[in-house]
């Protein structure tokens, strides 16, 4: 139990021109388990890092202090532990129990009491398999709980939690939250988590910080207290605040079909159990078909060979006026046919400005100069994008990122698009902004698939919903 | 689907309970040997020494042979070459058809060649297969006290390379999915592999970083010298293993020289 203080702190990352944070004064006391909300850019993430003596000198510039227990945070690293969001870079052993004892070497502390600890904290943490266990063979759900019983094994007197379950499935986010109430049960460490999703976790806290651009202090205090009265200016600013209704957009009837799958089929090479197993479906004109499922399911494999990516061991996808199955088109004419927008939208872009990106895939259809550059305007326009045509697209935020490469993928006006996980890690703002986004476009008369664990989004947009589990048909719903 | 860098040997076989710094000895002192030597028998004799060690391996042959057939390859096409190309085809000429003369002297100095390429690889295949990267981090770092630093760095990237795989295979889905494809063009190719590349680097790097940040924050970087959780210990059978090596060496020599075909440094 310590307490923790920023006195006048502000911070910025070498290399940029803007302070991340500014003027920061807060103190957490002792014990006291906190709650740090705000939108994007607020400097959550750079609070966190500075308490975890993560921003050392050469990272960049500081004014004011970062005080753990009065000492500067640097210096007090062994009492201070953080779980970051992504499971596959916290993990550094291949062995699950040899990852848990890495924090203990680094500790010093001697052999005979290391595997005891690591026992205890694997046990804290419900971790259901032996120490021995491969760590790449873990879901992202155990992984991260695997994570968490690196640092609690370590006894820090202050635990930080970076956005803990934004990058699981909901099933693991599930089983790290409840790892997490147990744990923290046990402990008597100071808390402090940045979190978008609030209902879920409101339990764990007694104290809500909201913060504002550049670290700006918004509200402070008991968590119901600073709900009920900044609730709407939260959820205006980004953070999903329980209780505040979400927008939906249901649709009107659908049109002819726009694409079809035959028995889609892919097993990869050296494995039995195919990854999709016979699934035919339809898409029409003007709806959006949700396709949920368990991690594994076959969701994402359905999304590659519906688009054409990835050729089928057996089936095929087609769409009107095209006699060859889509995954022998070459692929610029693959891409005036079906768009497929992926989880990470740096994946897609292969020019080095806004402007080119949405330019790429009409030129490459061979469209004539003056269409193309009506058709890039219109884009930047309708997208919100106009103002950053000649930013670099590595250099955007993850909203505007997702934004772009959903535009990419519309440039060249296909009928279909398709859709990986659209709203996976957004803020509320932006997940509102895809709703809408998403909405519109189908409205035009464009097909849409998409893969998605988010139930709100599916409700917000979906005609139907194709459950899939074990790579087969599992359920068709009609809403 | 996912390639992993585990052991594929039983872990309870003779070999794979070695320590792996005394594996690392051993295979360095059969390779050098075979290295120097350039006679035909001195490399034929480690060769016939290795493959007698297999059994104690816990390496399936069929996992071993897989392993070791573009190395073995690789080492016929050596013999070839030596013997097709060699300066002067000395010697009982074996084969004579038009342009093509090959001599016994040219074949036994191919063959040479060609084995202690076979010894190199048998010997590397053998030690790395059978060898866990944790334990030979954790021998690197307790018997060679090689800096930690270092090592483990190295061992935690390790792990991260199997994920290179699969993140190529999605880079290259969502280039096709903007248009982008080689195709039949070599010089196509070349470029959206050379861009494809730069991407799969660009993810690499950012990932190294963020795991870079997981362990620190976990203390890596503190000043404190790092206990071991696991122990590396070189025990009597590790020397033995060692000694046994270096006489395998010795005795392939001994027997090259009264043979007296043994000539070394050519």
């Amino acid at each position: 139990m310590i307490p923790v203080e920023f006195r006048g702190f502000a911070w910025r990352h070498a290399g940029r021109r803007a302070q991340a944070v500014t003027g920061v004064d807060l103190r957490v006391e002792p014990g006291e388990r906190v709650l740090l909300l705000g939108p994007s850019g607020s400097g959550k993430s750079t609070l966190l890092a500075a308490l975890a003596g993560l921003l050392t000198e050469d990272s960049g510039e500081q004014d004011g202090d970062v005080l753990i227990d009065g000492q500067p945070a640097t210096g007090q690293r062994d009492r201070v532990g953080i779980l970051f969001q992504d499971p596959e870079t916290q993990l550094v052993m291949a062995r699950s129990g040899d990852d848990v004892a890495f924090g203990l070497e680094n500790q010093a502390v001697p052999r005979d009491r290391i595997w005891p600890r690591v026992h205890e904290s694997l046990e804290a943490v419900g971790f259901p398999y032996a120490i021995d266990r491969a760590t790449h063979a873990l879901s992202g759900g155990e992984q991260q709980r695997l994570a968490l019983a690196g640092v609690l094994a370590r006894r820090p007197d202050l635990i930080l939690l970076d956005e803990p379950t934004a990058n699981l499935d909901p099933e693991g986010a599930r089983d790290v939250r409840e790892a997490l109430r147990t744990a923290l049960a046990d402990t008597q460490a100071t808390l402090i988590v940045v979190e978008h999703r609030v209902a879920e976790i409101l339990d764990l806290v007694d104290r809500v910080i909201a913060l504002g651009p550049g670290g700006a202090l918004i509200a402070d205090g008991p968590a119901a207290a600073v709900l009920a009265e900044h609730g709407d200016h939260l959820a205006a600013q980004g953070v999903w605040v329980p209780g505040v209704p979400l927008p939906t957009r249901p649709s009107a009837s659908a049109g002819d079909t726009a694409l079809r799958g035959e028995s889609l089929t892919l097993v990869h090479p050296g494995t039995d159990t195919p990854a999709l197993d016979d699934v035919s479906f339809e898409l029409r004109q003007g709806e959006l078909l949700a396709v949920t499922g368990p991690n594994g399911s076959g969701k994402s494999t359905l999304a590659l060979l519906a688009g054409g990516l990835v050729k089928p061991t057996r089936g095929r996808s087609t769409v009107p006026g095209e006699p060859r199955p889509l995954h022998r088109l070459p692929a610029r004419r693959l891409a005036t046919r079906v768009g497929s927008v992926f989880q990470d939208p740096e994946h897609q872009f292969v020019t080095s400005t806004v402007k080119d990106e949405l330019a790429f895939g009409p030129r490459q259809a061979g469209w004539p100069k003056d269409r193309v550059e009506t058709r890039v305007a219109e884009l930047l326009e309708r997208l919100r994008l106009a103002p950053l045509a000649n930013a670099n697209p590595h250099t955007l935020s993850g909203g505007e990122a997702r934004r772009l490469s959903v535009a990419g993928a519309l440039a060249a006006a296909p009928g279909v698009l398709l859709l990986d996980e659209p709203t996976f890690g957004q803020d509320r703002r932006t997940w509102g902004e895809l709703v809408d986004l998403t909405a519109d476009i189908r409205d035009e008369g464009t097909a849409l698939l998409a893969v998605t664990h988010d139930r709100d989004f599916a409700a917000a947009l979906a005609g139907r919903e194709l459950v899939l589990g074990k790579g087969r048909i599992a359920e068709e719903i009609r809403r | 689907m996912s390639m992993t860098l585990a052991p594929v040997c039983d872990a309870e076989a003779p070999i794979a309970r070695v320590n792996p710094v005394a594996k690392l000895a051993a295979a360095a002192a059969v390779s050098t040997t075979a290295l120097i030597a350039s006679d035909w028998l001195t490399p034929l004799l480690l060769l016939t020494a290795l493959l007698a060690t297999v059994p104690f391996s816990g390496l399936r042959l069929g996992e071993l042979a897989r392993r070791l057939r573009w190395l073995w390859f690789a080492a016929a096409t050596v013999v070839v070459v030596n013997a097709v190309f060699a300066a002067e085809q000395t010697g009982r000429i074996l084969i004579d058809f038009g342009p093509l003369t090959i001599g016994t002297d040219a074949l036994l100095d191919g063959t040479a060649i060609g084995l202690r390429v076979c010894v190199a690889a048998t010997a590397g295949v053998l030690g790395f297969a059978t060898t866990d990267p944790t334990d030979l981090a954790d021998a690197l770092t307790q018997q060679l006290r090689t800096p930690a630093r270092f090592t483990l760095g190295a061992l935690a990237a390790l792990r991260l390379m199997p994920l290179l795989g699969a993140e190529w295979r999605q880079i290259t889905s969502a280039r096709r999915a903007r248009g982008l494809e080689g195709g039949w063009n070599p010089v196509r190719r070349v470029h959206l592999f050379a861009s494809t590349m730069f991407a799969l680097l660009v993810g690499a790097i950012r990932r190294a970083g963020r795991l870079a940040a997981a362990m620190d924050a976990r203390g890596f970087d503190s000043a404190i010298p790092r206990t071991h959780a696991r122990e590396q210990r070189m025990r009597p059978a590790d020397w033995v293993v060692i000694a046994a090596a270096l006489a395998v060496c010795a005795a392939s020599v001994a027997v090259s020289a009264a043979y007296g075909v043994f000539t070394a440094f050519n």
